[in-house]
């Protein structure tokens, strides 16, 4: 795909198979979904998902369209051009030795992130930040040995007081939204 | 427990449906249906046709749908009930048509097991539907069928699906249905925006050249009186795409067939030639545009279209305007200032003068579009037309210069062959007084041509016409122009039609001398049942105008030249 990373935002009902159609959608046109997340937004029964995809401008247009008419989608915006925080999350199980150990916690430092695991012969750090400053702090890592890493990819939100993928007021009230509910799905297609 | 009030999921399913206004049922029982179909009985206002394929069902309730404008309903049991159904709703989804279908399921601890006629329908069907849904609670069954009808009929209308276990359809529960439906993130435009409607009207006023391409939208929001009045008012030429036949009276003045592929050559060349293009609900499909960066060169572009996502998806318009067609035309048709065109109009009577494009030519041979020309020429003018896919259809669509509206129904986007003989069914249920031609492919006949029993049972007097060419006689053409004559599984064995429909209680009359041509015609539609004619045609004649894919419009080929026609005759 030609074009760059775009940020995309949604806000969508919280359903059984929601996920399903909307990955549906990228998959038809042959996209590839760089990272996704997903969880519960500040109304219940709605969530926010955060994905970034890459292409061009006028093709990601046309898939956001076609996202914003599946019937469990409130709402979707491409925040690729605006203002943006955005921020991802990572865990990283580090190899460690007795030799070892003090020079990672001093990179973990420099890096502002935390140790939230130790063990003998490892450590586990979490970071947030921009995917440039896990990368970075990644890289510098790597050379004492990746056990294991995982990351949540990017959740964005725009910038300043106006929300532009927030939830849908009726007459200045916050509408109620259905919590689609723990355990058994209550009406839905099952992903 | 007390049952008091209550009564069962599947009595929830029918008192809905009676809430819907449905009074016609196409479907097939199975295992986890039953429940339907037992509370069937109690609701003689509601009438279930038996099909003989799922496949039928939903075919017959989309052309249902087409005629009508409401809502068709289909029914199937899971698995191999509800995988028949897949074509017909992906037909339905193409060509933007409200179907809703109620399929059985397993039951609800079965489900994700692999139980017996087990099949993920609400999943295999996410990509071809508008929405679909899994009910798991009695209480949720008449909620559901509520905003499925509110989805299937509203904005761009389209199939839905709803997959109902057997254990739910047996619950007991109280019957409440919801006066309205709302839907957070399902809210269709109906309004055209203001600013852009005027916007619209001044470039039209601005306009030497103007044409309307008329599409689908036109017959799906019923609003052929609209358009016309447009029309009339602005003097625009009117052409209409393959499903917009039925949009524009055929014999009005302003009207110049349809463009496309297997369009009217002057229809081609006036798209380039065009200087503002009104594009009312359609989709500028490959099929219309040919090359889309040699499409319409010289036009700005008015877009009038209920689906957003349309607009912008092909080619790029000057004036957008999102909204219910009807509605628009309605907004816009105050603002549109009288004019005239003599100069342009006069530039369509010298192009259709100087292009034979559907003229017949005189022959002794039975020519196909002599059959079908015959057919529009003899039947009456409130007739109607189902067509299956191919070079039949395409004929079809040709020789269609009808007044009735809505009366053309075919398969447009998903080009479904087989659609013709469940289609003529759907089309003759919800209009049962009048004359309804099917127009059939051999080949496509004989996807579908288990469903002449049920035209028997029900007494459907249908009138089929089988284009009999002994070829799948499109994919000959194609492969005859642009795989250098190397004809590859076209031609099949064929039963004995006459004998076929006949085994199935219906009249039949083979034709294989063009004298007879005219004589069957009238028997046909004399005859108070339905009556199957099997026209031996010319094997090998091929569908022209054409526009060989991915080529502009410009180069569109009025005839064939001669010298292939000879080769191919040869």
């Amino acid at each position: 795909m030609s074009g760059r990373l775009h940020t995309i935002v949604a806000l969508v009902e919280n359903r059984p198979g929601v996920l399903n159609k909307i990955a549906s959608k990228w998959r038809q046109r042959g996209f590839n979904i760089e990272s996704l997340t997903v969880g519960h937004s500040e109304t219940p029964g709605l969530s926010r998902m955060t994905f970034t995809v890459d292409g061009t401008t006028n093709d990601i247009e046309q898939v956001t369209k076609q996202l914003f008419k599946v019937i469990e989608v409130v709402k979707i915006s491409d925040v690729t051009e605006q203002e943006t925080v955005a921020r991802e999350l990572a865990l990283i199980k580090v190899s460690t030795t007795k030799e070892t150990r003090s020079a990672i916690i001093e990179i973990v430092d420099i890096f502002r992130a935390k140790i939230v695991d130790v063990a003998v012969d490892s450590l586990v750090v979490e970071t947030t930040g921009t995917e440039d400053k896990v990368d970075a702090l990644i890289s510098m890592l790597t050379p004492y040995g990746l056990k294991e890493l995982v990351r949540t990819g990017r959740v964005a939100m725009v910038r300043g007081g106006t929300s532009t993928v927030g939830a849908p007021q009726r007459n200045g009230q916050e509408r109620h939204f259905k919590p689609a509910g723990e355990g058994k799905p209550k009406v839905g297609s099952l992903i | 427990m007390a049952t008091q009030g209550k009564i069962k999921g599947a009595e929830i399913i029918m008192e809905s449906l009676r809430k819907e206004g449905v009074d016609l049922i196409f479907g097939y029982p199975g295992g986890a249906n039953l429940p339907m179909y037992d509370a069937l009985h109690k609701y003689p206002d509601i009438r279930h046709i038996l099909v003989r394929h799922e496949q039928a069902a939903a075919h017959a309730a989309d052309a249902y749908a087409r005629v009508t404008g409401k809502a068709g309903v289909c029914w199937a049991t899971s698995g191999p009930g509800a995988t028949n159904l897949v074509t017909g709703i992906a037909n339905a989804w193409m060509d933007s048509v409200p179907l809703v279908c109620i399929t059985g399921q397993v039951v609800s601890w079965l489900l994700g097991r692999d139980g017996f006629q087990e099949a993920d329908i609400t999943g295999i069907t996410i990509p071809i539907v508008k929405q679909n849904w899994l009910v798991l609670n009695v209480e949720d069954i008449a909620p559901t069928i509520a905003e499925a009808f509110h989805v299937a009929t509203t904005g761009r209308p389209g199939p839905v699906l709803v997959d109902i276990p057997r254990d739910v359809q047996q619950q007991l529960c109280e019957f409440e249905y919801p006066d309205k439906v709302d839907i957070p993130g399902y809210q269709p435009t109906v309004q055209g925006h203001p600013q852009q409607i005027k916007k619209a009207a001044a470039l039209i006023a601005e306009a030497e050249r103007p044409l309307i391409l008329a599409g689908h939208g036109v017959v799906i929001a019923r609003a052929a009186e609209e358009l016309q009045e447009l029309a009339e008012k602005a003097d625009i030429p009117v052409i209409t795409t393959l499903l917009g036949l039925g949009g524009f009276p055929g014999s009005h003045e302003l009207y110049q067939g349809m463009p496309g592929m297997h369009g009217m050559y002057w229809n081609n060349i006036a798209i380039q030639e065009a200087d503002v293009l009104i594009a009312i609900g359609m989709r500028f499909d490959d099929r219309v545009t040919g090359s889309l960066k040699d499409f319409a060169p010289k036009a700005k572009i008015i877009h009038i279209e209920v689906d957003p996502a349309e607009v912008g998806k092909n080619v790029p318009t000057a004036i957008p305007i999102v909204g219910d067609v009807k509605a628009v035309l309605q907004q816009l048709l105050p603002h549109v200032e009288r004019a005239r065109h003599d100069d342009w109009r006069n530039w369509f009577r010298e192009m259709r003068r100087d292009h034979p494009s559907i003229a017949i030519p005189e022959t002794e041979k039975i020519l196909p579009q002599y059959v079908i020309k015959s057919i529009y020429d003899r039947s009456p003018g409130d007739a109607y037309y189902a067509t299956g896919v191919g070079q039949h259809q395409m004929w079809a669509a040709q020789y269609f210069w009808g007044d009735n509206p809505y009366s053309f129904v075919t398969s447009g986007g998903l080009g479904t062959m087989g659609f013709e003989v469940p289609a003529a069914i759907g089309v003759q249920f919800a209009r049962p007084q009048s004359t309804v031609w099917s127009f059939c492919g051999d080949g496509g006949f004989q996807m579908t041509m288990e469903e002449l029993a049920l035209c028997r049972e029900y007494e459907l007097p249908i009138k089929f016409a089988i284009i009999n060419n002994h070829f799948l006689g499109m994919v000959r053409q194609w492969q005859d122009t642009f795989y250098d004559h190397n004809l590859s599984q076209v031609k099949m064995f064929q039963p004995d039609f006459v004998k076929l429909a006949e085994a199935m209680g219906i009249e039949a009359i083979r034709v294989t001398d063009k004298a007879m041509v005219p004589t069957a015609i009238d028997a046909a539609l004399q005859h108070p049942g339905a009556v199957l004619i099997d026209f031996h045609v010319e094997h090998v004649e091929d569908c022209y105008p054409m526009m060989p894919p991915g080529v502009s419009l410009s180069d569109t080929i009025d005839q064939p030249p001669v010298a292939q026609l000879q080769e191919a005759l040869r």
